[in-house]
């Protein structure tokens, strides 16, 4: 099976057309970017091919885990109040040289302003040319929680927030907050092509951008400059194939090294094959019920927890996940700091269910089930569990309805107010922080928005607000185990599953590490 | 003549303005909101969303809107990408050279193997061979891509290794794009193996392609070929004492022609219809696989401006088969 490589390395070799020892991956990736602005865009697969290879943020995750590390920041500290934080920059942060951009001097504090000037100040340049479209950044509140960024010295900033947050450090570990190079955004802005800065990206990160071929390739080469040491892949390459039936395919024939998103159902069959490994690991996702817990019955707690015990979570494991998932007792993830093991689940028992809800005086429940229409990373089949669910419910008296909507419509609705019914739907953390899940899914600022239980509790809103403020992480950590046991008691959700990420790599393929966070990224990768 | 493709033209003007109507309407018929979709689970305020809204125009009425699209239409403009921030004319234009490459190698392949399968199946009327010919292009023509595509891949890439999976040129080459044809750059850049590694990555969606084309290309051929075999003037020529190969290639299969051309100008339409799964299946980056994404983001601009250009060259292309009848048919007279 690597005839093809094979062959088209002997080729290379004979045609000089690369040199002889080049070392280049190809990706399979699922998709095109929408651009190379990691500022503009909210979907994973820009990511991929923009922040991830070409750009570094002032903190970055750990490989493989949703811990901090520095990235162009060698450290910072956070003020007493927690509202001011200085960044110390590393010095050896260098641009990438092309041929359409060549840097006269290293990253320093005027990038590191200039990228959130760009995304916040209306009178930027650059914010008027992209419409202020930047989506990311609105939805993290960032315009609302940074007061002022200082530049201290070249190689010093200071954010002044409004208010102490403990995620803010982990939201600028994330893509959108990618520094980007004032000097060349300044020289495109001068030339009358700012629209470049889009299309032919600079950044400082461990690849450097080479070029693009619109829905078929992109190509990527190690940056020979990268302040972690250049990369020990030559190349990367993406090659872009939608079907993942086609990209197993590829993958077969060795016609790429990596390939996201397998078919569930052919996970055992490349389990088999000699010539690719598969590694697994639970993502940091979450499916659930969402109950409208300002909707008769379901206002009381008691009727919900009955129907959470009425529900067989482990036989849409098999069903639905097929395996690749495991029950979620949890809102939040169990790879996740402040994930409580403590609890305990809500118990299968259909008879108990039933008696719970004659005691709580509903009988004859009528009730409907939103089931959305297209899959999600953390739910493979929302029709099909909806129907699990309902043969459970029949079983306990209840009879329930699956409706769905086109899947903006179901967003929409399902975030109002007088919803009818139960929804399914789930979360992928953006940036491994529980508040990013506590507080976005379930805190009653988020009531009519992505709080579709419209579950506003005041003790557990206390709590996670408190936790919001506080810089220790261990002192956060308790104060999310006590909320999630408040949540457990309240249910809001009947929380279904964590599913299982898949990512199938070639034999040859090493030193790649699952991200929990869900982005896919080269550096530190090699071929054997 | 001249008169005749004027004539034409002028016809042309009402069906181009129900195209733009129907691409305009279709997308936002189907239920789906751009914003909302890109939003996601985390939802949107409502003040962003009417912010959004009012930027990209969408809080006016449907018919001030498609007015709006149908002047700027008329001046050439597309409209921006709401995805890409990119002018819909340029994402369209430098994708649509590698679907005609496509459709252009799966044509020639459904010509050269329909035609002379029909013209056999015709003169061999009711053996074997005829029966034959016609049972495999009945199934041609009920293949369903998809699965034929993934079935041929299976076969030819996965297993033996022949062809390559997916794609359009290996990694190993990148040639600048000249007209955009893969083929015709590589040899602009007189680099051979490069030009091989593009015919090698068309080798395979261009049968798929190309296999519902040549069934009816061979299925059309055959009966119009018979239906000519009974006249009297091939009858006059047999008793000319002209040879059976003359009476055939020159006598009739030029009069059988005439309807078989038709069919295949209609083929133009089947073939950017069945780029769009081609397309898919084997990674090919042309306007296919651009609009089944626009469609999926409701890319309001592009889906609508790809419709339109689209539509425009299925038109262009039927007027041009028309013109070609008077070429090939002369007792054909405008």
């Amino acid at each position: 099976m690597k005839r093809t490589l094979l062959a088209a390395g002997i080729a290379a070799f004979a045609l000089g057309a690369t040199p002889a020892m080049a070392k280049t991956l190809v990706y399979c990736s699922e998709g095109s970017p929408e651009g190379f602005d990691p500022s503009l865009y909210t979907a994973g697969t820009t990511f991929d091919a923009s922040s991830k290879p070409i750009y570094n943020r002032l903190i970055e995750f750990k490989p493989g885990t949703t811990e901090l590390r520095p990235g162009i920041a060698e450290s910072w500290e956070v003020s007493e109040d927690g509202k001011e934080i200085t960044f110390h920059l590393r010095d050896d942060a260098q641009f990438h040289s092309t041929d359409y951009f060549t840097p006269s001097r290293p990253l320093n504090a005027d990038d590191v302003i200039y990228t959130f000037n760009r995304q916040m100040n209306e009178d930027n340049a650059y914010y008027k040319h992209n419409n202020g479209s930047y989506e990311y950044f609105n939805a993290m509140s960032m315009s609302e929680l940074i007061d002022e960024i200082v530049k201290v010295d070249d190689h010093t900033v200071k954010f002044k927030l409004t208010r102490p947050e403990a995620p803010f450090l982990a939201n600028l570990a994330m893509d959108f907050a990618s520094i980007q190079s004032k000097e060349y955004g300044d020289q495109m802005l001068e030339a009358g092509t700012p629209e470049k800065v889009n299309q032919q990206p600079i950044g400082t990160g461990p690849f450097q951008f080479v070029n693009y071929r619109e829905d078929a390739a992109i190509r990527y080469s190690a940056n020979p400059d990268y302040f972690r040491g250049k990369q020990p892949l030559d190349n990367l390459v993406f090659a872009i194939t939608s079907d993942a039936q086609v990209r197993y395919q590829k993958l077969r024939a060795g016609e790429c090294h990596v390939m996201p998103y397998p078919n569930p159902s052919d996970i055992d069959e490349m389990k088999q094959n000699d010539d690719i490994k598969v590694l697994e690991e639970p993502g940091l996702n979450v499916a659930y019920l969402a109950y409208n817990t300002q909707q008769e019955p379901f206002d009381n707690p008691d009727v919900r927890k009955a129907l959470n015990m009425a529900v067989n979570k482990d036989a849409i494991i098999d069903a639905v996940f097929q395996g690749a998932g495991q029950v979620a007792k949890n809102p939040i993830p169990p790879t996740m700091w402040g994930y409580n093991e403590a609890i305990e689940d809500d118990v299968y028992d259909p008879e108990k269910a039933e008696q719970m809800l004659k005691d709580a005086g509903v009988e004859n429940l009528e009730m409907n089930i939103w089931a959305m229409p297209v899959q999600r990373p953390y739910m493979p089949n929302a029709r099909r569990t909806a129907e699990l669910m309902q043969a459970d419910l029949a079983k306990v008296g209840v009879d329930a309805e699956i409706v769905t909507y086109e899947w903006g419509e179901y967003l929409k609705r399902s975030s109002s107010l007088d919803r009818d019914g139960a929804v399914i739907l789930g979360w992928t953390g953006d940036n491994g922080d529980p508040d990013n899940f506590l507080a976005v899914l379930l805190g009653c600022d988020a009531v009519g928005g992505a709080n579709r239980a419209h579950w506003c509790h005041e003790p557990f809103d206390k709590l996670i607000m408190e936790a919001k403020t506080l810089d220790d992480q261990d002192k956060r950590a308790e104060l999310y185990k006590e909320a999630q046991v408040i949540f457990k008691e309240q249910a809001p959700w009947n929380t279904l599953a964590h599913s299982t990420v898949f990512m199938p790599l070639r034999q040859e393929v090493t030193g790649y590490t699952i991200d929990p966070l869900g982005g896919h990224s080269f550096e530190g990768v090699d071929l054997e | 003549m001249f008169k005749f493709v004027l004539l034409k033209l002028a016809q042309l003007i009402p069906t181009f303005i129900g195209v733009t109507i129907v691409a305009f309407a279709f997308i936002r018929l189907l239920p789906g909101d751009p914003i909302l979709l890109m939003a996601g689970e985390r939802g949107i305020s409502p003040e962003r969303y009417a912010q959004l809204e009012a930027q990209l125009g969408f809080d006016r009425s449907a018919v001030v809107q498609y007015f709006d699209f149908l002047g700027n239409l008329v001046q050439g403009d597309l409209g921006t990408s709401l995805v890409t921030h990119t002018p819909v004319m340029s994402e369209f234009m430098s994708r649509f050279p590698a679907t005609v490459e496509l459709s252009a190698f799966a044509l020639l392949f459904a010509i050269l193997i329909g035609l002379p399968a029909g013209v056999i199946a015709a003169t061999r009327r009711g053996t074997a061979i005829d029966h034959t010919v016609m049972g495999i292009s009945l199934t041609g023509y009920s293949m369903p891509i998809f699965w034929w595509g993934l079935l041929l891949i299976m076969f030819f890439s996965s297993t033996l290794g022949w062809t390559p999976v997916s794609g359009r040129i290996s990694f190993l080459y990148f040639v600048d794009s000249v007209t955009g044809f893969m083929t015709i750059d590589t040899l602009l850049a007189g680099d051979w193996p490069a030009f091989l590694s593009a015919l090698h990555y068309l080798i395979l969606p261009a049968i798929v392609l190309g296999t519902i084309p040549m069934a009816v290309i061979a299925r059309q051929t055959r009966s119009s070929m018979l239906e000519v075999l009974g006249e009297d003037y091939v009858r006059t020529a047999r008793a000319k004492g002209l040879s059976n190969f003359r009476v055939i290639m020159v006598h009739t299969l030029r009069n059988a022609l005439i309807t078989v051309v038709t069919v295949i100008g209609l083929q133009v339409g089947v073939l950017l219809a069945g780029a769009i799964l081609t397309e898919t299946i084997f990674s090919w980056p042309g306007i296919g696989k651009w609009m089944i994404d626009a469609i999926s983001r409701r890319d309001y601009p592009a889906v609508q401006g790809g419709l339109v250009l689209i539509a425009f060259i299925v038109m262009i292309v039927n007027l041009l088969v028309d013109v070609a009848y008077g070429v090939i048919n002369p007792r054909i007279r405008y």
